[in-house]
């Protein structure tokens, strides 16, 4: 990938411009695929052309980005500027000293109308080193053209356990977050509450009890890419996924699928800087993250993929899908009308309880 | 001589080996034991709990706080609390935010009048030259160790982190430890220290009604009342020696506790169960590849040479085929959408909506290994049948043995070897497979390697990846041993 | 027509039958899973199975398409780049230094010989997840981790034990008279080397470079702890395209690399048939 995709401004301008600056090669982790396609195009070639001096260096490394970084950093030995995380990773980055603490306010830009950044992200700064760009959802879709629910569709989470009027399989990640939420609402603990029950042995067991009733009809993945695929052979009827794959499924391949939107659970992906990189190549990345971050970049973004915004200002700002042409505003995540029932990912616990809970549903799905 | 002659052409290679393979597993294998974090950063929590018997009617004590105030104010300022806070997490579910919540509300203890006090007394203690010079005069001295001890360790952990130690502003943990053990200790015994220095802790200690002592206890409950269970000490005391097994007893689904070591509860064994499925499903495998590769590697041991040969192909070319192209044509073949569900279906066997789960559970992971072990089964069977002479069954025959009776009593015994051979390789390969489990296992085919790789790669709890490897790693090698015994490694044979 | 015995009586002769049928069953599941994926990667669909067009032989359910994508997609491009630049010298590597290894190895003074060659075939045994895992921390700290020269070292390990298997094999029944003769009538050791021993172990060296090269080329578990993207291979492209999305070009990418083996296997037959005549072993 680095030979090949350095993407070196035209020699012309490269010349023009070689005596004012030294150039510099950043190398930027991040998901590949769509994900890294959209920010190329928001905000890496924008900035590309402002700077021919700087060239960026694309790594797909973000699935193994906390093991790899962790090892880089035992071995004193950096070699990423800047590195694309979903924030619980950014957590455990940050806990570990692995993340340089950043304060939002005094490096990203504030929005247009002078709120300063760290009030646009608003509630978003789960993590002293987090720069947040995109909220994405985890949430449910389904298929709207099941011959046995006899024209019912779903209205609420609680239709993922309803085997009695939505018969057959279900798609559900192999891990416990979101799941447990979903079956604890469905178990009938309100929703304010769902943490401080999660948090106990009896709540974790009440849990695990409610998926028990479906998880003969589940099939676990845990890859993404899974459940669209089998929600488009109709092998499962209905599942969890993030909402961007279900956004291409419906809008791209046109499957009669539609995204049930209630108790979707946010999450947040971001930037992160790791620790310790020399001073130039610091500044370089900042400068970098302030015009990457601004509130039309992020707004742009949006063009190329369907999550929503890290900033509240950027919200306006959002339009067309470049290739589609469909308004993207009512495919985001937080779009008013979607969020009416919301789960914010509870960083925080699934920091403490992930290991723990992890084992014991493991040990149950191996039962 | 030639001893030597022949040694020297092996050296290179063998360096080769056990520097690039050998050394780095070992070293990998020591981070299952390793528990350096925990007392390294809390030095002087872990010290005053080693003294203390944590029984059912022990309370923290404000000494025990005072500790933990200095080790936690040092760990925030170089960002090790999260660290401990993470790894002891493993341990106990909750503590991982209470030390990141805590070092997060630690400067509002009240550290920072001391050092603005301190620093308005004489604005040189802002300086960490001023610092360096007072502390190598006070271990000249013998004098506060408390300060010195604390200072070095601040210097220390900072330059493990490549900081430049000579750049650093003196924390407030350093005005605290100062202040209080120069109150504690009094101006008659500071004196040695000598001037310069003596006069700035004599400047200290006759403004010391400006130091509001320091109530460490309240304090921490005050950030959270987690702080005051037992529970938790227990935990920090049970994993702060340097050495640990923890994480072997965990991956045998044991637990340190107070009172020895425990079974964890039933819902929470994990490894035990993935262990005795991953030996159980390599046994099953196995026998699999030893039934069906038995009467193919008989076959060709009886055909003359040059039909043998043709056979011999065909067993090598799965077996010189990616492994990941046989996993990508059993996924095709299997799946729900897949060639077979779709044959049985145009056949009228089974329904359109009634197709067989072959995939992403066990069905799935043995069917696809069967096939990809299967050479390593037939190659040493075939090779030991071919000796055994076919005279011996023709001459049990004519003496009147059934069919059965020749072949139990004279051919079988006379293949054990190729049978003992053909499963152990098998079975070796098949204990420590990642990558099919990991693509065809679904929920309940996985084996122990992807468990190891699910540490590695994504919880980051190394130590518990390596105790699971470690344990691998063991019974591999005495199978290999066993191999050697059985074999001999040197008559492995490749086609 | 098979021969049969005079004592064979009818359940044998039905059971010679039954025999060969089983037989027969056992290769088709052999091969049944290679030879599936060969027609389906000529699929015009995006689909993994038979389309009635394709049962019916019609030219129109059949296409190159997945072919095309194969060699058009940057991604396979920089795959099939990477393989192509680590195997051949991975096992470049294994080769030299583990041919001398052997030739030490099967001399008769060899001092603890046993212990060494448990040593130098190891790779080969230790999952390969604990050697992935073990190389990766090494790696990071003498910073080769995401290295081309990382990737490269690790598959020269791997590809060692199948080295000495294969040199060995070719020496035992070496005859050392042949060294001695030379050696008196004058060749030095170089000479000898090159004149005698060489042309006699040359099979062996090039059908174990074969194993290590496969090995290098089809592996993935070392890539995915010890490379980085920018280093993936065509196994890790295949891994991640299996995990994450399957698509038919995977088959295409199948197809190559069955064609691949069968190309080497016929090479190590050939090595195997030409070094027993060599050495007398066979006719």
């Amino acid at each position: 990938m680095r030979r090949l995709s350095k993407l070196v401004a035209t020699a012309f301008i490269g010349l023009f411009f070689a005596s004012s600056a030294s150039a510099i090669d950043l190398t930027v982790v991040s998901w590949g695929g769509a994900y890294s396609a959209s920010q190329i195009k928001a905000y890496h070639e924008p900035w590309m052309e402002m700077n021919p001096d700087v060239t960026f260096i694309y790594d797909e490394s973000a699935p193994e980005g906390v093991a790899k970084l962790r090892a880089m950093s035992e071995a004193g030995n950096l070699t990423w500027d800047l590195v694309d995380a979903i924030a619980a990773d950014v957590i455990r980055l940050c806990d570990e000293g692995l993340a340089e603490v950043v304060d939002v306010d005094e490096i990203l830009a504030p929005a247009p109308d002078g709120t300063p950044a760290s009030e646009d992200f608003g509630d978003l700064l789960v993590s002293d080193c987090l720069i947040p760009q995109i909220v994405y959802s985890t949430v449910v879709a389904y298929r709207n053209d099941v011959n046995e629910w006899e024209g019912r569709l779903p209205e609420d989470i609680c239709a993922l356990f309803d085997l009695e009027n939505f018969p057959g399989k279900r798609g559900l990640e192999k891990r416990p977050i979101n799941n447990m939420e979903w079956a604890l609402l469905c178990a009938g603990v309100p929703k304010d509450e769902v943490y401080e029950v999660l948090a106990t042995d009896e709540g974790q067991q009440m849990a695990l009890e409610k998926l028990g009733t479906i998880k003969d009809e589940t099939i676990w993945w845990s890859s993404a890419a899974e459940p669209r695929q089998q929600m488009a052979d109709g092998e499962i009827k209905i599942g969890s996924s993030y909402n961007g794959r279900w956004f291409d499924l419906i809008n791209v391949d046109g499957a009669p699928v539609e995204i049930l939107w209630d108790a979707q659970v946010f999450d947040i992906d971001g930037w992160i800087i790791p620790t310790g990189l020399p001073a130039e190549r610091r500044e370089a990345v900042i400068e970098f993250l302030h015009f990457a971050t601004d509130t039309q970049r992020l707004a742009d973004q949006a063009k190329f993929i369907s999550y929503g915004p890290a900033r509240m200002s950027s919200a306006p700002l959002v339009g067309m899908h470049a290739e589609l042409g469909i308004e993207m505003g009512p495919h985001l995540p937080t779009d008013p009308n979607n969020s009416k029932n919301v789960f914010v990912y509870n960083f925080d616990f699934w920091a403490d309880y992930r290991d723990d809970i992890d084992v014991k549903f493991q040990a149950w799905l191996a039962n | 001589m030639q001893k030597l002659r022949a040694f020297l052409l092996v050296v290179p290679l063998l360096l080769f080996v056990l520097l690039s393979f050998v050394g780095p597993i070992i070293d990998m294998l020591f981070r299952s034991v390793e528990n350096y974090l925990v007392s390294d950063t809390l030095p002087r929590t872990v010290a005053i709990l080693d003294d203390e018997d944590v029984n059912e009617d022990w309370q923290p004590s404000e000494d025990l706080f005072s500790a933990l105030y200095v080790d936690l104010a040092i760990a925030v300022d170089v960002k090790a609390h999260t660290r401990v806070g993470s790894r002891l997490n493993y341990e106990r579910s909750g503590i991982a935010s209470l030390f990141r919540s805590t070092g997060r509300k630690l400067s509002g203890i009240g550290s920072r009048d001391y050092a603005k006090t301190v620093k308005s007394l004489n604005p040189s203690w802002e300086g960490i030259e001023h610092w360096q010079q007072f502390v190598a005069a006070l271990e000249n001295a013998n004098a506060l160790p408390n300060t010195t001890a604390a200072f070095r360790q601040w210097q220390r952990d900072h330059a493990a982190r490549r900081t430049d130690v000579n750049s650093l502003e003196p924390q407030d943990v350093l005005f605290v430890v100062l202040v209080e053990e120069a109150l504690s200790v009094g101006e008659g015994r500071l004196a040695a220290i000598g001037s310069p220095h003596s006069d700035n802790l004599a400047e200290i200690l006759a403004n010391a009604a400006a130091f509001e002592p320091i109530e460490y206890k309240e304090a921490f409950l005050g950030f959270d009342k987690k702080w005051a269970d037992r529970e938790l000490w227990v935990t920090v005391s049970l994993y702060s020696s340097r050495l640990t097994s923890g994480y072997f007893l965990n991956s045998i689904d044991l637990k340190k506790s107070e009172d020895g070591i425990e079974a964890r509860p039933e819902r929470e064994r994990l490894y035990t169960k993935i262990f005795m499925r991953t030996f159980a499903m390599s046994i099953f495998i196995t026998l699999c590849c030893l039934v069906i590769g038995y009467p193919v590697a008989y076959l060709m041991a009886n055909l003359p040479t040059k039909h043998a040969n043709i056979l011999l192909i065909l067993v090598l070319l799965p077996f010189w085929t990616s492994l990941l192209v046989r996993t990508a044509a059993w996924k095709v073949l299997l799946q729900e959408q897949g060639v077979i569900n779709d044959i049985l279906v145009s056949i009228g066997l089974i329904g359109d909506l009634n197709r067989l789960a072959m995939i992403n559970n066990q069905l799935g992971t043995i069917i696809a290994m069967t096939h990809i072990l299967l050479p390593f089964m037939i190659l040493p069977l075939f090779s030991v049948m071919r000796t055994i002479p076919p005279s011996f069954v023709i001459a049990a025959r004519s003496l009147g043995a059934t069919p059965v009776t020749a072949f139990r009593r004279v051919y079988f015994p006379q293949s054990l070897a190729g049978v003992g051979a053909g499963m152990v390789l098998v079975f070796i390969l098949a204990i420590g497979y990642y990558i099919t489990p990991e693509l065809v296992g679904g929920t309940n085919g996985t084996f122990i390697s992807n468990r190891i790789a699910y540490h590695i790669s994504s919880s980051l709890n190394w130590g518990l990846g390596a105790a699971l490897a470690t344990i691998l790693l063991a019974v591999v090698i005495m199978l290999y041993w066993t191999y050697d015994r059985l074999v001999g490694i040197d008559n492995v044979k490749l086609g | 027509m098979a021969r049969f015995p005079a004592y064979a009586s009818g359940w044998d002769k039905t059971w010679h039958y039954a025999f060969r049928i089983i037989c027969g069953l056992v290769f088709a599941f052999l091969m049944f899973p290679i030879l599936v994926i060969l027609p389906l990667s000529f699929n015009a669909g995006n689909l993994f199975t038979f389309t009635p067009e394709m049962l019916r032989f019609d030219p129109d359910g059949y296409s190159l398409r997945h072919y095309r994508n194969l060699f058009q997609s940057p991604d396979w491009q920089i795959a099939m780049y990477n393989s192509f630049r680590i195997a051949p010298v991975a096992t470049l590597v294994s080769v030299s230094i583990g041919t001398l290894a052997a030739i030490g190895l099967s001399q008769r003074h060899m001092p603890f010989k046993q212990a060494i060659m448990a040593i130098l075939i190891s790779p080969m045994i230790v999952p390969l997840i604990i050697s992935a895992a073990g190389m990766f921390f090494f790696y990071s700290r003498i910073g080769l981790q995401g290295t081309y020269v990382g990737i490269v070292l690790a598959h020269a390990v791997l590809g060692v034990p199948f080295v000495i298997i294969t040199v060995t094999a070719t020496l035992t029944g070496f005859d050392h008279s042949l060294t001695r003769a030379s050696a008196s009538l004058g060749a030095g050791p170089v000479k000898t080397f090159f004149k005698i021993q060489m042309p006699l172990i040359l099979p062996g060296v090039i059908s174990g470079a074969l194993f290590a090269f496969i090995t290098s080329f089809d592996e993935v578990v070392i890539v995915l702890f010890v490379g980085s993207a920018d280093l993936k291979t065509l196994p890790w492209e295949m891994f991640s395209g299996l995990r994450e999305q399957l698509s038919p070009t995977i088959l295409a990418v199948a197809t190559v690399l069955v064609a691949l083996s069968v190309m080497l296997l016929t090479c190590v037959e050939l090595l195997r048939r030409r070094s027993q005549r060599m050495r007398g072993l066979e006719p």
